[in-house]
């Protein structure tokens, strides 16, 4: 049976078309303004026979499309469980989201905890952090200076954080040493976030910003262990929608 | 008579006609509901209409009108001497630039609402008010209320909360409670006797029996009534005339009562039962249950000021002297456990009680951003519901609405993580 999953995220609609339980196709667009039509395209042009709709927006095609919807933490639970079976802790870095995850052994989502109101700590928070540097956000983990001379960026509101960035700046702090900084800060609030969960092996890293190498390497440092990180993190909660679609009444 | 109580009309006009559209949203959309809840909605459709014109006319009368903020003022002493005792708007995101010229931008939404409602002039109990009574709950409402003071003209009263239950706690608690009879007594021109005293006690504890009632009613599996419509009840609770809304919970627990002889509820049987607990729900603040009940839970209970904390317990009434009606008056409203106390034990065993008895399957903490103490005890809340073995979500969030889709998205997590999620 081809079964889809996808996943409407704040920056990104992500589709997974998975057939006999395994991920087969990957699709990822802009949300931009229009989430429905870009999602209506992206169903158009690969049609499973069961649907599953997760993300910030799911309930955008539950009104419009008639499409049951899971959490987008109940979805990253199940993609990331698929992909790595000793999965039990879940960092998931997403557009306007963070959000940290406990799984049992079975994969069945134990606790969670996520972001308050604000993008601080979000991916949002390192997009704008990137372009007041002048960086491609692509780019930006490539850009991280090991010698920061311990600058700190201590606003974790992105306004804030963003002048203090600024005033780094006009006192001649080195863009790399910055970013340095930026990227520790939002490790920071990630860790705080765990502190309230049990962590335990293996610790999977999700959501758009795992591909940031930077923020890889600071997450291993303060946990102390490895963090593994799945060819195509962005997808793990559209594949997990995909399998749940399986499993539908 | 709009005219004479000092509202921006236009703005006023405005703000009605937001809660009319989120009242139809939120309320008049629900499925299934008790006819009962039709005397409830017409309040809310008259909450600045009738009722206001009732109060005026009790003003005539040279009835006095008390307004509140908190469970802990003795409702009695304002009955006993002939007053109307009115809570005060404080459940909106209202006037809140107007309020943050006087207070912090990180002030709590409730506070910054009262200010923010008297100083866009939206407010019309307040204005009708002849006293205001505050009380020293969280530095926040204390400090606010000098400001609070200068803004009414001088028609702030506040009642010391001792911060410790223990026995100095209890006796400064007594004196405050005297003090405020004898308050009530220099503004109305009237003494409180035993008698009228007795009267005033017995329509307040009828009130909570009834409310009572009503919570009692929620332990039902399906609940008979939603946690919408019992939130509003007891919001309503608040302004209404108690005699009249007395009778009116009644009526509707009679055809509750019904309803569940008859196996019929709200949400199907077997959905996901949550109990909320924490930060007071002031009207129209809906936001929580309308997220929670929308995905598919039914809310069962309120551990709230709003809620539990304002009926629990009843007022012993057999009191022979003036004297031992003080002592017995301050005695129950030292039983209402508010994290403003420390230690503050006794709400974790409440929190229990009431799980078991409403037989609720989670508990979301909820706590208005910057409530420090609620902030705070959601720490001791969350590790007792671990031992006794019941999902936690905490919340902290204010009364706007650009968090909805963030908290939507964590109570359906939880709702599956009970397992009774609704969509899949």
């Amino acid at each position: 049976m081809k079964t889809g999953g996808i996943d409407i995220g704040s920056r990104y609609i992500k589709y997974v078309i998975a057939e006999d339980n395994l991920p087969v196709a990957f699709y990822k667009e802009e949300t931009g303004t229009g989430p429905l039509e870009v999602c209506k395209r992206l169903l158009d042009s690969d049609q499973p026979d069961r649907i599953l709709a997760t993300g910030y927006g799911r309930h955008l095609l539950e009104v419009h499309g008639n499409v049951q919807t899971i959490t987008e933490i109940k979805a990253v639970a199940r993609g990331a469980k698929e992909m790595y079976p000793g999965c039990r802790t879940i960092v998931d870095i997403g557009g306007q989201d963070t959000k940290v995850i406990s799984l049992n052994e079975q994969g069945a989502v134990l606790n969670f905890e996520m972001n308050d109101r604000c993008a601080a700590g979000t991916g949002k928070f390192i997009e704008i952090m990137a372009r007041s540097l002048g960086f491609e956000l692509q780019d930006f983990g490539y850009h991280c200076s090991t010698d920061d001379a311990g600058l700190t960026i201590n606003s974790m509101c992105t306004v804030f954080a963003e002048s203090e960035v600024i005033s780094l700046i006009a006192k001649g702090a080195e863009r790399e040493a910055i970013a340095s900084a930026i990227h520790r800060s939002i490790m920071n609030r990630v860790i705080s976030l765990m502190k309230r969960i049990d962590i335990k092996d293996d610790i999977i890293f999700a959501g758009g910003c795992a591909q940031n190498p930077w923020l890889k390497g600071l997450l291993e440092e303060r946990l102390q262990r490895p963090a593994y990180i799945y060819e195509k993190p962005d997808m793990l909660s559209a594949i997990g929608a995909a399998l749940y679609a399986g499993q539908m009444n | 008579m709009w005219k004479g109580l000092d509202l921006n009309l236009e703005a006023h006009d405005g703000l009605l006609g937001v809660l009319s559209d989120a009242y139809k949203g939120i309320y008049l959309a629900q499925e299934n509901r008790p006819e009962g809840m039709k005397y409830f909605d017409f309040v809310i459709s008259e909450v600045h209409g009738l009722r206001i014109e009732e109060i005026v006319e009790a003003k005539k009368e040279k009835r006095k009108v008390i307004g509140t903020f908190c469970v802990y003022v003795p409702e009695e002493l304002i009955l006993a001497v002939d007053g109307v005792c009115i809570g005060l708007c404080a459940g909106a995101d209202v006037g809140s630039d107007e309020a943050e010229k006087y207070v912090p931008r990180n002030t709590c939404a409730l506070i910054k609402a009262f200010m923010g409602f008297k100083l866009a002039g939206l407010c019309p109990y307040v204005n009708t008010a002849d006293l205001i009574v505050g009380e020293t709950t969280c530095d926040g409402k204390k400090k606010a209320y000098e400001l609070f003071d200068e803004i009414t003209k001088g028609k702030m009263y506040v009642m010391e909360m001792p911060n410790k239950k223990g026995e100095d706690g209890k006796l400064l608690w007594k004196n405050e409670v005297k003090r405020f009879a004898e308050k009530l007594e220099s503004i109305s021109g009237k003494k409180i006797t035993l008698e009228k005293l007795k009267e005033a006690s017995k329509i307040v504890n009828d009130k909570r029996k009834a409310l009572q009632r009503l919570s009692l009613l929620r332990a039902n599996d399906p609940s008979p009534i939603s946690g919408l419509d019992a939130l509003l009840i007891n919001q309503v609770a608040f302004y209404d005339d108690p005699l009249r809304f007395t009778a009116k919970v009644n009526e509707l627990c009679d055809e509750l009562e019904a309803r569940v002889k008859a196996g019929a509820g709200v949400t199907a049987k077997g959905s996901a039962r949550i109990l909320v607990s924490g930060s007071p729900m002031a009207i129209p603040n809906w936001k929580l249950h309308a997220i929670a009940e929308g995905s598919g839970a039914t809310i069962v209970g309120e551990e709230s000021c709003v809620g539990e904390r304002n009926f629990r317990s009843l007022l012993d009434d057999n009191f022979s002297s003036l004297e031992e009606a003080v002592q017995k008056i301050a005695e129950r409203y030292m039983t209402i456990n508010c994290a403003c106390f420390t230690p503050n034990d006794e709400r974790l065993s409440d929190i229990e009680d009431l799980a078991k008895k409403l037989k609720a399957d989670g508990i979301i903490h909820y706590a208005i951003q910057f409530c420090t103490p609620y902030m705070i005890e959601a720490y001791k809340v969350k590790k007792h519901a671990d031992k006794i073995g019941l999902p936690f979500l905490r919340i902290e969030t204010d009364y706007s609405m650009e968090d909805m889709g963030q908290l939507k998205t964590r109570v359906e997590a939880f709702l599956e993580l009970i397992g009774k999620g609704v969509h899949a």
